[in-house]
């Protein structure tokens, strides 16, 4: 096919994808800045900018939003590492563990928040066993207003299960595409099975690691379902904060310039792993 | 000191593929170990079972009288050069070489000059810090071997390092190595289906079949007197001729029929009832002349092949074939008549169903 001319064929299988994207996220994209950009008489203005940033909510959703990042990202990325070493292990049963561990992946985010908040409810399954088992005399109301690290907990507890196997989807597919060589050369050459996983999975399996940090970053930004179903209004995030501004108050412009916020703070997160991480030509295989 | 000491090892694969078959093997202290055979017959298997990257189902492995079966690779005190290489791509030739030092806390400058030693040895001095994928495939092959003896281990395991390099380099590399192994006085296993490299290089060669050491000798031994008909013709270019001849006895004398010509056989043959036997000989331990001459065996000339420093003449006595060393001189034609003349002490003989060698000295 080298050096074939392909004329207009390649443009037209591009076509229907990109019209999908064109109509579907770039138009709606450029709609919301414009709406951010625009007060309700239709001016140009910084307003809502403004409004949002001098939001008593504003400060406490981002706080949240980023308190939820810092201890998620390094707690699933450990747990989907392990994960997918056991897999890429190919132990007996590991077929079987890529299922389980793949079962949550199926699941709504909004199901997911409410298979936590059953087992955290009042009347839940903790409740339920804890009081089993003698160790409660009464239910202890864990989903408090007044307890927001009992939220902030069970938020990450349910995020963490919902959303670490993907990040361990990519991380076995980077596995499986390392020859099993170098793990051994490892072995003979003296490492111990931390030392390998410092000095030689790690660093092979950077294009992967950066992949799955941007992408699991990006998706925690959005943190909005599960949020809504555990905690209801005791805690706040960026994108509930969207919502509250559109539906509450009907205020588009607002709700906009948080959808806007959000997405400026995952290209800078994303700028930073590709920085942090950068994937050098010459060091890959 | 680090003898190797293998006891009845096999591996068996998904519960059924036996391939390594209660191999035993002593290689002794700092000598050079040639595995070689074809491919499948359980070599580099056989080897991960000394590195300790395959268990064995049974038998023992030991090194240096320290029973090694059931450690991890680390603590085995070997290095290993893949034949993949497995040179790490995120780390310069500088940090591969010191890979393993690394990890067993050399100091800094002890990893230095190590480090450096290795890599003028195989002359990689000015790729330092350099990455593999800056490398050509010899140079790449270096790094792994530099990276092999730096550790100066009490075991050099070797698995087909040469098979990716071009002919020209492989020859080349092949003293090098050779030149190398000799320097550091480790002992070395080293895995080949090229049976070239395997005489080269080895003190004594294994040669495998099917999970089993069928013969393991100095290489001369072992081209000279190939204990079956598999080990004849696998070793050796061309390999070892062998003709099917009837054993029969005239007046007291046992000779061995080819066709309506025979051929003089040891006494020691005639203890075998008449039967057939495989006649083995050399393509170079036969004589060939162009006019009839007393004991020489009528033969007819089917392809000639002038190869510089001889000619290669491919004969045909009966319906049977054989290969010939011929002087360059010689007036070799197609189609043309001539007479045999192989030289008797280097006549071997085996036992066509086994193909074992039948001891004719
Ligand atoms: N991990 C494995 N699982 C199942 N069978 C295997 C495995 N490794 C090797 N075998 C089988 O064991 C036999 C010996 O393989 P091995 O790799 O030792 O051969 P080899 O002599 O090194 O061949 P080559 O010269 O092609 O490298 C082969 O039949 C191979 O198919
Ligand atoms: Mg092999």
């Amino acid at each position: 096919m080298k050096g074939q001319r392909l004329g207009w064929a390649p443009y037209a299988l591009l076509l229907p994808s990109l019209a999908f994207l064109a109509v579907f996220f770039a138009a709606p994209m450029v709609q919301a800045f414009g709406l951010a950009f625009q007060n309700d008489a239709g001016n140009w203005s910084l307003e809502s900018w403004r409004t949002m940033f001098a939001d008593a909510q504003f400060r406490e959703a981002l706080v949240t939003t980023l308190v939820l990042i810092v201890i998620l990202i390094p707690v699933q990325f450990v747990l989907a590492m392990a994960m997918a070493l056991v897999i890429n292990a190919r132990l007996k049963w590991s077929g079987f563990w890529l299922y389980i561990y793949a079962i949550p992946l199926g699941i709504s985010e909004l199901a997911a928040g409410i298979i936590w908040f059953v087992i955290f409810t009042q009347q839940g399954w903790l409740n339920s066993i804890l009081q089993g088992l003698g160790i409660l005399d009464r239910p202890y109301i864990f989903l408090n207003y007044q307890n927001p690290a009992w939220l902030i907990f069970a938020v990450v507890l349910a995020e963490a299960w919902r959303a670490t196997s993907i990040i361990m989807i990519i991380l076995v597919a980077g596995l499986q595409g390392i020859p099993r060589d170098f793990f051994e050369a490892a072995d003979v050459f003296g490492a111990t099975s931390w030392q390998k996983v410092r000095r030689v999975i790690l660093p092979m399996l950077r294009p992967s690691v950066q992949v799955a940090l941007i992408l699991r970053t990006i998706l925690a930004f959005q943190a909005f379902a599960v949020v809504i179903a555990l905690a209801g209004g005791g805690l706040t995030v960026l994108s509930s904060e969207a919502y509250r501004w559109y539906s509450d108050y009907r205020n588009s412009h607002v709700a906009a310039a948080y959808a806007g916020f959000i997405l400026m703070l995952s290209v800078v997160s994303t700028v930073l792993f590709l920085w942090l991480l950068p994937v050098r030509e010459e060091q890959q295989g | 000191m680090a003898e190797i000491r293998l006891q009845g090892i096999t591996k068996i694969f998904d519960k059924k593929v036996r391939a390594v078959d209660e191999v035993d093997l002593t290689i002794a202290d700092q000598e050079f170990m040639v595995l070689l055979g074809p491919s499948g017959c359980g070599k580099t298997t056989l080897m991960r079972m000394i590195a300790g990257l395959e268990y064995p189902e049974y038998g023992r492995v030991s090194i240096g009288n320290r029973d090694v079966t059931d450690l991890p690779p680390r603590r085995r005190d070997i290095s290993m050069v893949f034949q993949s290489y497995a040179v790490f791509p995120h780390l310069t030739v500088f940090d591969n070489v010191a890979f393993g030092l690394r990890m067993k806390n050399v100091t800094k400058a002890e990893i230095k000059r190590r480090v450096e030693g290795a890599a003028e040895l195989v002359q990689l001095g000015p790729y330092l810090e350099r990455y593999p994928a800056q490398l050509s495939g010899g140079q790449r092959q270096r790094v792994a071997v530099a990276r092999a003896i730096v550790m100066e281990p009490a075991v050099l395991l070797m698995d087909e390092p040469l098979s990716n390099l071009d002919a020209l380099l492989r020859l080349n590399f092949r003293a090098e190595l050779k030149r190398l192994v000799g320097e550091l006085k480790t002992t070395t296993i080293y895995v080949t289906h090229d049976q070239v490299e395997a005489m080269s290089l080895g003190d004594r060669i294994a040669v495998m079949r099917e999970g089993r050491i069928v013969q393991c000798g100095t290489p001369m031994e072992i081209y000279d007197r190939p204990a079956t008909q598999f080990v004849g013709s696998f070793i050796g270019s061309p390999p070892m001729n062998f003709l099917r001849g009837r054993i029969e006895r005239s007046n007291g004398h046992v000779q061995v029929g080819l066709g309506d010509q025979t051929l003089t056989a040891p006494s020691t043959l005639a203890g075998r009832s008449a039967g057939e036997v495989l006649v083995g000989i050399r393509a170079e331990n036969i004589e060939a002349e162009a006019a009839p001459a007393a004991g020489a065996i009528a033969a007819r000339t089917e392809v000639v092949e002038p190869l510089g420093s001889h000619l290669l003449v491919t004969a045909a006595v009966g319906d049977q074939r054989l290969k010939i060393q011929a002087r360059t001189d010689f007036p070799a034609q197609p189609d043309a008549p001539l007479w045999l003349r192989p030289e008797p002490d280097k006549l071997r003989w085996f036992d066509p169903e086994s193909g074992q060698e039948l001891d004719a000295r």
